[in-house]
């Protein structure tokens, strides 16, 4: 048995604290955090660039607005998603598939009374799921209907594809499929699968489920791997195209990819987490060492993105390990 | 660029701190242990006379601070008198004087005396306005003969100054030996006369040299009448060197105390008669810390005088639990940063860790336990009534606060007193842990709000053990610079970007994967 840490350091494992210290301390500027913090800056930026983002059907602001807007809001779009602006973490979201009289159903198939959806909108106004506590807005938005690609494997929630991009290059990716075990949730340490994408080819390979290597989805015992995403390339640029959208150097990106609006940006991370590396058994250090060293920062979009599926792709000019 | 920038920072910071604390225990003899004793000596004259009608004047040599003794505190108790001291003459003296009075009077000095523990040293500069005088020889008749036959053969069978004083002295202590010293055997019946007759011989010879006084330090604890002790120090370009007359050698013991120098004798009366001086020494001990801090602060060097000791006791005592929060701070960064540890809030670990000071350990896990699981419960019921979230948490805030003053007079009436001190928990913090735990249990599920809730109580368990060690807390109060120590530490981690010790079983499939390889 080997020390774990040269082990780790030697497969280019990046950790928290070198994610930290030499990456967002150093690539994202602390006032344009802003941005990305807050759901409904980012949606502004990204409709002003031309960047397609779920349409937003209302924001509630004020208790006031609970009784007098939110209820024609959702009497407009009974199929929607409440998200606190400032939330992190998927926390605080309340996904509504459809009314019942006056009354709600939630994708879980609950149902719940127009009050109940009020005192959940009032808990996210008050903070109590933002970042810091801070005072919050609830916004009310389309709800995706996720591509039938990842129909048979993903258990209730929505599945989303998260990139990676450094300095406008993305470098790795994944796609998170909720299981029942995450309760619907896209999030790696909940329960969700995460299975890396080949930057390449945007074709799934090794999937990881509770720190575990895994090959199909553990409700619908559907193969997870070697799928190929659609709309690969426009995914790709789209991630890349948030770079100019914040000037954050590294963050996350995460996209749903509706049935019918195609790719859609779902909000931008500005410390994206690591587990990204664990879905691709791949560590990012030697990726985002080959972006220091190696690629500008003039290029467009497409030339980025060209560049990071030739460098990334299998026996590409930075793939160690394969 | 900046990593060096950090590192010339941490450098200076440890240098300054490092530095000053050297300082501190070489120099000033701060105690690196708490509780250090040191001894001290109470030294007693009491002076008793009658006086006739007319003014009094009444001289006493009083001891000085010299490298060997420092005196931390000293008393005169003379009802009706004047009373001034005056240092001329390398000695020091106290007066009292009184125009006019009868009767039995008595005057008392004490002083508070400290052994430096500096190493005596062989020879004493001379000040450098002091003129090493040669006394008048009181010699007559067959003395002075005697005394001159012996001096001269002195000369002769010596090399230097040391030897001629040794052969001297060794002449005078075998008195049989040579008849020239019989006819001075009347004038060394005393060693205070001998002393005295050393001095004047050697004044014959045109050495001067001057006779010292003073006590020898006991190890006794009760209170002795100790007799006075007499030496002599001989003059030699521009220093003193002591010899012993009584044991005849160079040097003298370290446990002499040096009272007064010179032919005087250790009080002067005028205007008074029936004069009679009592000395009496007693050895006792003292907390070092104690005995540093109540000296006078005008003679103490700067360090020392801008201390923590200048301050109320009552500000010292906030300060001595305050400056134990940075060496708390750096193992909450050690625990999130290098192990990866996870807490409720970052520095709430710090805060129980301090309320376990009153509580102490066991008690303190359990009172967390039991107030935050009722907390949560309550925190649970809270949420079926829909309330706002700032009312809810002062809602839990004040049954929280209900519950320990319940739990107060409850462990109270069973007769337990750990109950009683929890006052000081962070109620407050206690009540958003509980708010966060809750949410986290709603979120994501009871196993990573109870880790969280676990690992709080691990840091604060850890950081309270350290935080209780006596030697850190008496370190960290005596000598705060160590803080900027701990300063540097922090800041060196805050550019730590190795794996955490979580992120070695987080990224595990890794390893596993590799070795299968």
């Amino acid at each position: 048995m080997n020390n774990p840490a040269t082990q780790f350091r030697r497969l280019g494992i990046l950790g928290l604290n070198q994610r930290n210290a030499e990456y967002t301390l150093t690539y994202n500027k602390r006032k344009l955090y802003p941005l990305v913090d807050d759901k409904l800056k980012t949606k502004a930026l990204a409709l002003a660039a031309g960047l397609s983002v779920p349409e937003l059907y209302g924001v509630i602001r004020s208790e006031y607005q609970i009784r007098h807007k939110l209820y024609d809001v959702l009497g407009a779009h009974p199929d929607a998603v409440i998200k606190p602006s400032k939330g992190s973490g998927g926390n605080g979201i309340l996904v509504l598939a459809g009314r019942f009289r006056d009354r709600y159903r939630t994708v879980g198939g609950a149902i719940l009374e127009s009050e109940e959806v009020g005192y959940h909108v009032s808990n996210v106004l008050s903070g109590m799921y933002s970042l810091g506590g801070q005072p919050d807005n609830a916004m009310i938005e389309y709800r995706v209907q996720f591509d039938p690609i990842f129909e048979r494997i993903s258990y209730m929630g929505v599945p989303d594809i998260r990139i990676i991009v450094f300095q406008g290059y993305p470098v790795m990716s994944m796609v998170r499929l909720p299981t029942r075990d995450s309760n619907g949730r896209a999030n790696l340490h909940q329960g969700a699968i995460g299975a890396g994408i080949d930057i390449a080819t945007g074709e799934t390979g090794s999937a990881v489920w509770k720190n575990m290597i895994v090959d199909e989805h553990p409700d619908t015992y559907e193969s997870v791997r070697g799928l190929t995403i659609p709309h690969w390339d426009q995914l790709l640029k789209l991630a890349s195209g948030c770079f100019e959208l914040t000037g954050l150097g590294y963050m996350g990106v995460d996209i749903v990819l509706d049935k019918i609006r195609g790719p859609l940006i779902l909000e931008l991370n500005a410390r994206p987490g690591l587990s990204i590396q664990i879905a691709n058994q791949k560590g990012l250090l030697p990726r985002l060492e080959w972006i220091e060293q190696h690629a500008d920062l003039v290029r467009s979009v497409d030339e980025r993105v060209a560049f990071s599926k030739e460098a990334f792709r299998k026996g590409g000019s930075c793939n160690p390990g394969s | 660029m900046k990593q060096k920038h950090l590192y010339i920072l941490a450098l200076c910071l440890t240098i300054t701190g490092i530095g000053c604390f050297f300082y501190k225990v070489h120099t000033l003899r701060l105690p690196l242990q708490p509780n250090v004793q040191t001894m001290l000596w109470t030294l007693e004259a009491d002076v008793n006379f009658e006086a006739k009608k007319g003014p009094i004047k009444a001289e006493l040599f009083i001891p000085k601070n010299n490298p060997n003794i420092v005196i931390t505190n000293e008393s005169f108790i003379s009802r009706e008198f004047g009373l001034n001291t005056d240092t001329g003459g390398g000695n020091r003296k106290a007066v009292w004087s009184k125009r006019k009075g009868k009767g039995k009077f008595h005057l008392y000095y004490r002083a508070v005396i400290r052994l430096t523990g500096n190493e005596r040293p062989l020879e004493i500069p001379a000040d450098r306005h002091e003129k090493a005088e040669l006394v008048k020889p009181s010699f007559i008749g067959t003395q002075l003969e005697a005394s001159m036959e012996m001096i001269a053969e002195m000369f002769d069978k010596s090399a230097d100054l040391e030897s001629f004083v040794l052969t001297l002295l060794r002449r005078l202590n075998r008195p049989s030996s040579m008849t020239s010293v019989q006819f001075l055997m009347d004038r060394m019946k005393t060693p205070l006369e001998k002393a005295d007759l050393v001095v004047q011989l050697l004044a014959l010879a045109d050495i001067p040299a001057r006779a010292v006084h003073g006590v020898r330090l006991t190890q006794d604890q009760q209170w002795v009448k100790p007799n006075l002790v007499h030496w002599v120090e001989v003059f030699e370009n521009g220093k003193w060197y002591s010899f012993d007359p009584e044991s005849g050698e160079k040097g003298i013991s370290s446990d002499y105390l040096v009272w007064w120098r010179g032919g005087m004798p250790l009080v002067t009366l005028k205007g008074g008669d029936n004069l009679k001086v009592d000395v009496s020494l007693a050895r006792n001990q003292e907390d070092t810390l104690f005995v540093i801090s109540d000296q006078d602060p005008a003679g103490m060097p700067f360090l020392q005088r801008f201390s923590l000791f200048s301050l109320p006791l009552r500000t010292q005592s906030v300060y001595r639990i305050l400056l134990l929060v940075p060496i708390g701070a750096l193992l909450v960064v050690l625990l999130r940063n290098v192990i990866g540890l996870r807490t409720l809030g970052t520095f709430m670990p710090v805060l129980i860790a301090l309320s376990m000071r009153e509580t102490r350990l066991v008690a303190g896990i359990f009172l967390f336990i039991v107030l935050v699981g009722l907390g949560l419960v309550v925190r649970r019921y809270l949420e079926q009534l829909k309330l706002l979230v700032v009312p809810r948490l002062a809602a839990v805030l004040t049954v929280v606060i209900l519950m320990m003053a319940s739990f107060s007079i409850v462990t109270h009436l069973l007769g337990l007193e750990q109950g009683l001190s929890v006052a000081l928990f962070p109620m407050v913090i206690l009540t958003m842990a509980i708010e966060r735990m809750s949410i986290l249990w709603e979120e994501t599920g009871p196993t990573d709000a109870l880790k969280q809730g676990a690992g709080t109580l691990i840091a604060a368990s850890i950081i309270y053990l350290v935080m209780s060690a006596p030697i850190l807390a008496h370190l960290v109060f005596v000598f705060p610079e160590l803080n900027l120590v701990l300063l540097a530490a922090i800041l060196l981690l805050g550019r730590y970007s190795g794996y955490r010790i979580s992120e070695l079983i987080r990224f595990k499939v890794f390893n596993i994967k590799d070795n299968h390889e």
